[in-house]
């Protein structure tokens, strides 16, 4: 019960948001109507991306200082479910703005900005299938990881705030906060973030157990011959 | 700066590669001239300066693509005995921001001749070009790299260097515009100063990362 409370905590949590992210009373606000709803599903895959990215350029950083094959298992499986909650985002975005803004794609800077992290991301994931050698891969992969995510935060946090977005909170609409964040939607919103955050970090540490074994294996396999 | 010399020496050595690039810019823009069958003055400015931004991408990444090739592995090896990591990549960055800023100013000459000059504020747009070509060397030598120690094909190349260079490319691409339009300078003045944050951000990152990639 000691190690695995977050698990049943993420399972709570996501449960709720379900939940009460269907049910609940949501204000009435005029073209979102009832799709506020997606806030609860659409934003929250951004903060888990996020913090996730975080964790894998932590990791990054670690091997390159240590050189132990352990943290870039960590780096590169957190990536891969930043990846995966990116898509999803980036697929309920979609969705969203169909109902809200009209087109799948509006050529809105945010829409555009996780396009090309996405893109970045990618490019990691063939960057690292590309070499053999399973320390030079930890070892370029690390480097490539740190350099993405520096170019990540301006694009996503810096430039959109520059140009004009549909998204609120940029080039002069107002930021969630300022007209709708209602403590109705809070009261869901917060405890879904952590929830979807938990369930990316239980995703991340199984696939992160399941290549540690296959290592442990293939070594087992080697050392008998 | 011994070795920002030696890649001049070694550029000069090998003046095909060289004139080889040179000639790439010219022809590409020769090219778009012919394919939008525009006279001089027609094309629109977001069209000129777009078209403008994307041939010195293209012959940018060709060109710095070299720039960890042209050595052979022994010569790296020497490198490596008689220099510190960080002198080299700051000796190539600084190599690279001057190719690449030859190479945009030859691109900016070549369409001015044939595809008209539309630019009203030149100051603002070399100031432009200095930043652009600072920040598309530092990223693209460090992504050069990187893709050499990865067996080096044309394709990694280009996947991880474009996601990477579109905040500056869209930053630079913007204030060229601006300039185009000839607005007033505290337009831009903003723009400029994010375009040097983002320069600084990868630059240092290039500097701290590249003793990694080097060892290995």
């Amino acid at each position: 019960m000691k190690s695995y409370w977050w698990k049943v905590l993420a399972i709570l949590l996501l449960a709720y948001t379900v939940f009460a992210g269907l049910l609940f009373e949501v204000p009435r606000l005029p073209i979102l109507n009832e799709s506020i709803r997606a806030l609860y599903f659409h934003v929250t895959m951004w903060f888990g991306m996020v913090v996730m990215l975080v964790v894998a350029v932590v990791y990054s950083v670690k091997y390159l200082r240590s050189g132990e094959l352990k943290h870039d298992d960590m780096a590169i499986e957190f990536t891969n479910a930043a990846i995966l909650f990116g898509v999803l985002g980036i697929v309920t975005g979609m969705l969203w703005a169909k109902f809200t803004w009209g087109e799948y794609w509006s050529g809105d800077p945010k829409q555009n900005g996780s396009a090309i992290a996405l893109l970045m991301y990618f490019a990691y994931l063939i960057l690292r299938n590309s070499l053999t050698d399973v320390h030079q891969r930890a070892k370029i992969g690390a480097v490539y990881n740190i350099l993405a995510f520096a170019v990540y935060i301006p694009l996503i946090f810096v430039l959109p705030r520059l140009t004009d977005s549909l998204h609120p909170g940029n080039g002069g609409n107002p930021g969630f906060n300022a007209y709708d964040m209602d403590s109705t939607l809070r009261m869901v919103f917060y405890p879904a973030i952590i929830g979807w955050t938990l369930l990316g970090v239980w995703i991340s540490t199984i696939r992160v157990r399941f290549r540690r074994l296959e290592r442990k294996y293939e070594d087992q396999l080697i050392n008998q011959i | 700066m011994v070795l920002i010399n030696k890649e001049l020496t070694l550029e000069w050595r090998q003046k095909y590669a060289l004139n080889g690039i040179l000639l790439y810019v010219v022809s590409a823009v020769f090219i778009t001239y012919l394919s939008v069958g525009a006279r001089q003055g027609t094309l629109t400015v977001p069209t000129w300066n777009a078209l403008y931004w994307i041939i010195i991408l293209f012959s940018a990444v060709n060109a710095v693509a070299k720039s960890f090739v042209q050595e052979h592995q022994g010569r790296q090896l020497y490198y490596y005995m008689i220099a510190s990591p960080e002198a080299i990549i700051v000796s190539k960055i600084i190599y690279n921001t001057l190719l690449t800023l030859v190479l945009a100013l030859l691109g900016y000459a070549v369409f001015s001749l044939i595809l008209g000059n539309p630019v009203q504020d030149q100051g603002m747009f070399m100031l432009n070009l200095i930043l652009g070509a600072i920040g598309f060397s530092a990223c693209l030598t460090m992504v050069s790299g990187i893709a050499s120690k990865a067996g080096n094909n044309g394709t990694l190349m280009a996947i991880l260097s474009f996601p990477v260079i579109i905040p500056i490319l869209l930053m630079a691409i913007s204030i060229s515009k601006n300039a185009i339009d000839g607005l007033d300078r505290g337009v831009s003045i903003d723009k400029l100063f994010t375009l040097l944050a983002i320069n600084s951000i990868v630059g240092a990152v290039s500097y701290i990362l590249f003793p990694y990639l080097w060892k290995s």
